[in-house]
This record gives structure tokens, C-alpha cells and sequence, in this order.
């Protein structure tokens, strides 16, 4: 079937988690930054300022966008359908997203994906994936 | 001190009503708690310690407490969603035994069905002040998303089928055939459930719950108070509760968090899962029900398909009979939280008071189990062992 780009809603404002502005200004600037954990070098998902292992510092850094697929459900009931996935980035973490520009029913687990950024609603673009 | 025994669950009351336009939710938790009261053999004046979750109207329990004019001295409205429930019988266990209050009462109600929520398919956002919710919300989880990409990453790495998940609707159904308050009376068969409508990928709407009114309520004593009452006894010998998340990243979706509050309520318990009669386990999705009793030890993980196949679960046939009143797959989901019926329905097994087609034989232990907040990202698992004295 052919693909068709759902709306992507967005609520609050990048203000509403001040201490992530690193992410925000990322994804205005087409680039995936996530915070990573300074004591123990891992990556975070969701993006946050301190350290959910350490209580340590983090810093922000700028990932691949590559990743596979991790797990991914279809929600038909949706017009238009849309995919949500977690995607294992190549650095680690499991993160929530959709996976756009694609015939769903070709989709597998463990499938290789690509960053793509796509304009939300009041909010900045985000970051989706799309089969590599 | 083992908390095992120190409380009693004298009083369980199921609200009829499944659909519930003619009332507010305030009066259908003064109706659970008046049935659950009558069921007990006590009255309002008997409470001194009243539970509810943050889903009941107003401030915690405020409101509730002063729209039923109790007069009490312990309070507790700990909110984890449908599992909240399993949590509060805990939670009234510790409060009985260090003599906070002696005479518990706990209540549930809701009525989405008559509010038209699509409790299931439309995403919810939170507060923007929940720090997942901008980084999550726009990617559209709903209920049943996310339950369903659990299902797909067990199918993955154990070979779950669609048809496996499916037995777990058709013993719903085949106990439901004989709640006349069910919303779902009809038997269905494996061939009906994967030909449903999909829903969200792989999940069918008949792996789906009902959305339903209603409500219900516990009576939650210590032992002396329940021993003086007419009632069959129904001992608390085992509780656990925790929760699971995403873990910073690190998500694993192919467990609940059934595997870590399941452990402590069995050692307390002092039994396994196989001296288990009746088992009443969170049904939001036929896949929670696979997940939570692999993970409470009712079998191998990844061997939950196996487990629930061919009947397993069904009253009368199977080896583990569940939700004997065709849980919220077909009976009932009251506020779109399923853990208070499940206690409810374990009560009656282990009073010999479910209905007599699926009463379960010498039904002595019973567990019910409980699985709130969304299992493809933030839920609690809350674990409830009873004995029959």
C-alpha cells in the first residue's frame, strides 16, 4: 500500500524540558543529539540532563541515525495507518519512533533503518526512520 | 514480621452495570462500596481506612471520602493504573498489621464506555511536564500499539503465534458464556479471533478487552474482624509490587514486570505456581495474559504460546482455569482498570460462589495478578495470593 505521511501532533513547547535544549536544537538542525552518560559512556533514550544510571553528568552527542528495527506494531485503526517502532540505534539505546516511507507489510525485525527528520505540528521537526 | 495472614478480604463487589450514561462515577463508587459492605456483613460507620486510585474523582481521596461522609484514619490512593488495585490490598495488609486501620475499604469506578473513549486506539498525551511524553507523544502510542509491539517482539524471539494468543481469548469466552453480565456471551474459536479486524499489528480486535462502566469494591479486615463475620474465609498470604520501564534505553519488552513483583508474594506465600487452583491474570490484550504468566513461573519463558494453546486456560479442561468471569476480554474492564475484578473473581472461586459451570473444584489457592500503565513503556505489575481458611 501505498505510504501516506501522518500529521505528527506535538504537545507543550522545547521550553516545557529547559535542560534539553541540546536535543531540540538538534533536531532543528537536521542532526540526532542524544545525551550520553559521562561515568559510563552509554547512551540515553528518552533525552534527560542527568545521568539515570550515575546521577552524573552527561553530554550531548551527535549519533549515526543508523539503527534496525527492535520492535514494531501497525496501527490500522489510524487513517492513515502509521507504524510505531523502538529502534536499537548503532550506539546503544532503544528508541520510540515511526518508521515512514514504506510498504508496512515489508517491514521485519531487525531490518535496517535510516534517520529522517519530519516536520511536527507546533514543534520542531523529529526524528523518524525509513528502511535503509 | 511475614505480612501472611495478618488480613483478610471480607467484602468483593462487582457492579452489574456495564454501561453506566445515567449515573456519575462518584455514586458508582458509593454503589461498589455499599455492595461490597453488604457483601461483607458491615456497614459505612465499620471503615477506618479507605483506598482508591488517582483516577477517583478529586484530590486523591478526598472527594470520595467526603461524597460517602466515611470517617477514617488511614488513607492511601497510590496510582499505577488497572494494577493499582492488587497494590491497595497490599498496601492495606501493611496498613492492618501495624494497626492503622482495621476495617479497609476499596473502591473502583469508571465509565469510559458512556464518555466514548477510544481507550484503546487513540493516543492520549500527558502532561507536557512528563518528561517521556514530548519524546514519545508524537510517534502516536495508544493502548494497543503498545501492547502490540510486545506481542511482535515475543513472536520474534519465541515463535509466538497469532493463534496461540488466541486461545487465550476463546477460554474468555468459553467462561463468559455464563456471566449474565458479560458484554461478550458468545463462544469464539481461534479462527475467530485471528480473522477479526487487526487493530494494530498483531493484534486483532478480539485480543482486545472490552471498554466498559462499572466498577468494584473490597473489604479488606484483620483476621479477628473476619473470623466474627458470616463469610466464607479468604486469607492474604502473599502480595508483591513493582514497577518497569524503559530502562534509559535499554527496553526489553519480552518480560512485564510480573517477573520481579511475583517472587517476593510467592516467598511470602510460601507456595508456587503450581499448587495454584485459580488463576485471575490482567487480560487488557490476549498478550499480556501469555507475558504475565510466563513471567509469574506458570511456565518456561517463551513458553507461553504452549502454554495457553488448546484450551489450557479453560475451566473444567485446562490445568490453570483463568478468569473464570470472562475477564475484561469479555466481561469487564471498569474504567479501563481490570485489576479490582480480577481479586473479585478469585474471591468467589475461593468461596465456591463463581458461577457453578466454571467454579473451580477445591479451589483453595488462588492468585490475581495485575498489569497497569502501558506494557510497551512505563506499567506496574501488582501480585495478590489468597487462601481459602
Amino acid at each position: 500500500m501505498a505510504f501516506v505521511q501522518r500529521k505528527i501532533p506535538f504537545v507543550g513547547s522545547v521550553e516545557t524540558n529547559p535542560e534539553t535544549k541540546p536535543f531540540w536544537d538538534g533536531c532543528a538542525a537536521g542532526k540526532l543529539v542524544l545525551p550520553r552518560c559521562k561515568d559510563t559512556g552509554k547512551f540515553i533514550w528518552y533525552p534527560r540532563a542527568i545521568s539515570p544510571w550515575t546521577f552524573g553528568p552527561v553530554e550531548w552527542v551527535e549519533v549515526s541515525g543508523r539503527g534496525k528495527i527492535y520492535t514494531f506494531s501497525v496501527m490500522q485503526r489510524a487513517d492513515p495507518p502509521y507504524c510505531i517502532a523502538y529502534v536499537e540505534l548503532a550506539e546503544g539505546p532503544r528508541m520510540m519512533t515511526n518508521i515512514v516511507d514504506c510498504d508496512f507489510a515489508t517491514l521485519k525485525i531487525g531490518q535496517a533503518v535510516s534517520l529522517k527528520f519530519i516536520p511536527s505540528e507546533g514543534g520542531p521537526p523529529l526524528p523518524f526512520f525509513a528502511p535503509a | 514480621m511475614s505480612l501472611k495472614g495478618k488480613a483478610y478480604i471480607a467484602g468483593a463487589w462487582e457492579h452489574p452495570t456495564r454501561k453506566a450514561s445515567d449515573k456519575s462515577v462518584a455514586l458508582l463508587h458509593a454503589e461498589c462500596a455499599k455492595g461490597a459492605l453488604e457483601d461483607a456483613g458491615l456497614t459505612k460507620d465499620d471503615v477506618d481506612g479507605y483506598f482508591c486510585a488517582g483516577d477517583a474523582p478529586g484530590l486523591g481521596p478526598l472527594s470520595m471520602v467526603d461524597y460517602m461522609n466515611l470517617k477514617v484514619r488511614h488513607v492511601d490512593s497510590t496510582d499505577v493504573g488497572g494494577s493499582s488495585y492488587q497494590v491497595a490490598v497490599g498496601h492495606a495488609l501493611e496498613a492492618i498489621a501495624h494497626g492503622r486501620c482495621n476495617i479497609a475499604l476499596i473502591t473502583l469506578a469508571g465509565r469510559p464506555r458512556s464518555e466514548g473513549q477510544a481507550t484503546g486506539t487513540a493516543p492520549r498525551a500527558g502532561s507536557p511536564a512528563q518528561p517521556d511524553v514530548q519524546f514519545e507523544f508524537p510517534y502516536g502510542p495508544a493502548t494497543a500499539n503498545m501492547y502490540a509491539m510486545c506481542a511482535t517482539r515475543h513472536m520474534h524471539e519465541y515463535g509466538t503465534t497469532s493463534e496461540q494468543l488466541a486461545w487465550i481469548k476463546v477460554a474468555a469466552s468459553h467462561h463468559a458464556q455464563h456471566n449474565p453480565h458479560a458484554m461478550l456471551r458468545d463462544v469464539v474459536t481461534v479462527q475467530d479471533v485471528v480473522n477479526s479486524p487487526m487493530v494494530a499489528s498483531p493484534l486483532h480486535r478480539l485480543d482486545c478487552c472490552v471498554i466498559s462502566d462499572g466498577g468494584g469494591a473490597l473489604v479488606v479486615t484483620k483476621p479477628e474482624i473476619a473470623k466474627s463475620l458470616k463469610r466464607p474465609l479468604v486469607k492474604v498470604i502473599g502480595v508483591g509490587e513493582s514497577p518497569k520501564g524503559q530502562m534509559a534505553g535499554e527496553v526489553d519488552l519480552v518480560y512485564s514486570a510480573a517477573r520481579w513483583s511475583g517472587p517476593p508474594a510467592w516467598e511470602m506465600a510460601g507456595i508456587k505456581p503450581s499448587d495454584i487452583k485459580y488463576a485471575s491474570i490482567y487480560d487488557s490484550f490476549t498478550i499480556t495474559v501469555l507475558m504475565q504468566l510466563e513471567d509469574l513461573g506458570f511456565c518456561e519463558k517463551g513458553q507461553g504460546g504452549k502454554f495457553v494453546a488448546d484450551g489450557n486456560l479453560i475451566s473444567g479442561t485446562g490445568r490453570l482455569p483463568f478468569n473464570t468471569d470472562g475477564g475484561g476480554l469479555c466481561s469487564n474492564h471498569p474504567a479501563n482498570r481490570g485489576g479490582i475484578t480480577k481479586i473479585i473473581e478469585a474471591v468467589r472461586q475461593l468461596r465456591g460462589e463463581a458461577h457453578p459451570a466454571v467454579q473451580v473444584k477445591n479451589c483453595d489457592l488462588a492468585i490475581a495478578h495485575g498489569t497497569g500503565g502501558s506494557l510497551g513503556t512505563r506499567h506496574c505489575g501488582s501480585t495478590v495470593i489468597l487462601e481459602r481458611e
